[in-house]
């Protein structure tokens, strides 16, 4: 049987990997992954939590959490082919017009 | 609970947020029917719709209920913060058709997300879950993610959306972990429940400090604290001009609204951990937005500081973790509000057709040209730098105070180093408008539109009230923070 602690130890791999990936990588559609990686992280954390108190609520809010990242990958997804038409390049490194 | 029991919700704690609702559908219901020139003028249909839910709050004041199944607070403090972002965004809204009508955007979908970013703000302030309160900042980002953008021909503007959209998107990301963590300390997500177990122990658990932690990390990129403010100077520079003044002031002061709700309800009992972290948040916020607002050229990047150095201050209001330090930051969010909003209104109009003016040279010479702004701008400058007699100053006062009150000296004596430093880059705007001469020829500047006019003179005698008699509005702050 898998432990609730084992799933929490997964749930902060993934999501360390994730924060990794959004600081490293200087794509934005791979720091867009990256970042739901984190969310699904945190889908597990739930998930593993609800378990171990054996309530509903907590798979109720994963439903929440995924419909919510839904709505962001609809908005985010149109900001990064608006960018990518602009610069012919998804590189936020190339966003650079504005610096102080 | 056997069955969902629709007769028992209170519908009148959420009639703001379905009147904005169902304005903002019947808005974008009616763009295909009006034609491309004339759609900017539907943002006088959303005014209506704000009016409608400004009058559905103020019926609701003085009654105190949880509804929703425990989800929503009706009380006097969701009140004042839903009148507060009510009327930001209405003055948002009415300086916006002049500018929509000026840069030929006639796109009228900008009213509706408005209007949905504001239901976000009004269920942050209302929440008394946690789950709500990430669904509340939700719905406002996603819509602000796209108004950032709104200007399409633009590479600022996108870049500008792409950036607050993948930032917005991973501070998220953090929030919801400090949601799941709570949720495993305690159990529930649901504010009073958590104050609840919280209050039976002596010792808490790993979890639910680093929940607590990551909720902060959370909150301090939409409110755009030190050290999460990164993304603020970019976002505010290429956002269209209202849209600026929304994340600077609405957005902001419901991030910092939902953040003061937890502190007052759901952790008071460690009240020390945070106390510290928010002590140290808010000496970096102060330092770092007045320093580097120091070097700027552009107004807007300029402005972008000093919203990140005014969040440094509420911060010490929320740090002396008392009641008046509460109130204090429901009058400074309303101080704030008053100043910002007509500053960046006046910003709008002197930035000419599609923002061609922005600099802080540009506004030589402003002064003499154009008496009327030259002079609204000056008493929102003097007000933000906190000079006596105008709102900033007040608002600084009772924040400061508070701070007294709860024995932080050092920190009070930093606050005022601060916005001591602050007042040299509000008055070099003061200086430009009125001992420099404006250089070549300059375009002259639209004709103001009666709403934007109107939005300024309100302004104008808000800061001026406000700075004159706090009384009316602290005592209403006073009944607010009644939890």
């Amino acid at each position: 049987m898998v432990s609730t602690t084992q799933f929490l130890v997964l749930g902060a791999i993934l999501f360390s990997i994730g924060t990794l990936g959004v600081i490293v990588r200087r794509n934005t559609i791979t720091m867009f992954m990256s970042i739901e990686l984190m969310l699904n992280a945190v889908n597990l954390t739930f998930l593993a939590f609800a378990r171990h108190f054996d309530q509903v609520d907590g798979q109720i809010f994963v439903f929440f959490v995924m419909t919510v990242a839904a709505a962001e990958a609809a908005v985010g997804l149109a900001l990064i082919v608006l960018l990518s038409k602009r610069n012919d390049s998804v590189d936020i490194d190339q966003a650079n017009t504005m610096k102080w | 609970m056997n069955s969902l029991d629709f007769q028992m919700l209170n519908y009148s704690a959420l009639s703001p947020e379905i009147i904005l609702s169902v304005a903002g559908i019947l808005l974008m219901l009616l763009i295909p029917f009006v034609k491309r020139e004339k759609q900017a003028k539907l943002g006088y249909l959303s005014l209506v719709g704000i009016a409608a839910a400004m009058v559905a709050v103020i019926a609701q004041w003085g009654q105190s209920d949880l509804t929703f199944f425990d989800m929503v607070f009706q009380d006097n403090f969701a009140n004042f913060a839903k009148l507060l972002f009510l009327f930001a965004v209405a003055a948002i809204i009415a300086t916006s058709i002049q500018y929509l009508e000026r840069d030929s955007l006639y796109k009228a979908e900008y009213f509706s997300l408005l209007l949905f970013a504001t239901v976000g703000m009004c269920l942050m302030a209302a929440s008394a879950d946690l789950i709500m309160t990430f669904l509340g900042i939700e719905i406002l980002s996603i819509a602000t993610y796209v108004l950032a953008g709104y200007r399409l021909g633009e590479q600022k503007s996108t870049e500008s959306a792409v950036k607050y959209f993948l930032l917005g998107a991973f501070s998220t990301g953090f929030l919801l972990y400090g949601i799941a963590f709570i949720y495993g300390a305690t159990g529930s997500t649901k504010y009073l429940e958590i104050a609840q177990s919280l209050g039976n122990q002596t010792e808490y658990p790993v979890y639910l400090l680093i929940g607590l932690g990551l909720i902060f990390v959370g909150f301090g990129f939409k409110a755009a604290l030190a050290p999460f403010h990164v993304w603020t100077p970019d976002v505010y520079e290429g956002a269209p001009i209202p849209i600026t003044a929304h994340l600077a002031v609405a957005s902001k002061a419901a991030a910092l609204i939902a953040l003061l709700r937890i502190l007052f309800q759901v952790v008071p009992s460690i009240s020390s951990g945070w106390v510290e972290l928010l002590w140290i948040s808010a000496v970096l916020t102060m330092l770092v937005g007045n320093i580097a607002a120091l070097t700027q050229s552009n107004i807007k990047r300029m402005l972008a500081y000093s919203s990140i150095a005014h969040a440094g201050y509420l911060l010490v209001g929320l740090a002396a973790n008392n009641d008046f330090g509460a109130q204090g930051v429901l009058f400074y969010l309303l101080a704030y509000a008053f100043m910002n909003l007509g500053a960046f209104a006046i910003i709008q109009i002197i930035g000419r057709q599609n923002e061609e003016t922005v600099e802080i040279k540009d506004y030589a010479g402003v002064g003499f040209q154009h008496p009327f702004l030259g002079l609204a701008l000056s008493v929102f400058l003097v007000s933000l730098a906190g000079i006596p007699l105008t709102a900033g100053f007040t608002g600084k006062l009772f924040l400061f105070s508070a701070a007294v009150q709860s024995g932080m000296y050092w920190l009070v004596v930093i606050a005022v180093i601060a916005s001591a430093i602050g007042i040299y880059y509000y008055l070099r705007v003061l200086i430009y408008m009125y001992m420099r001469d404006a250089e070549g020829e300059i375009k002259p500047v639209d004709r103001l539109s009666m709403a934007t006019r109107i939005v300024i003179v309100v302004m104008v005698l808000g800061t001026i009230y406000l700075g004159i008699l706090p009384g009316s509005i602290l005592k209403l702050a006073s009944e607010a923070i009644n939890f």
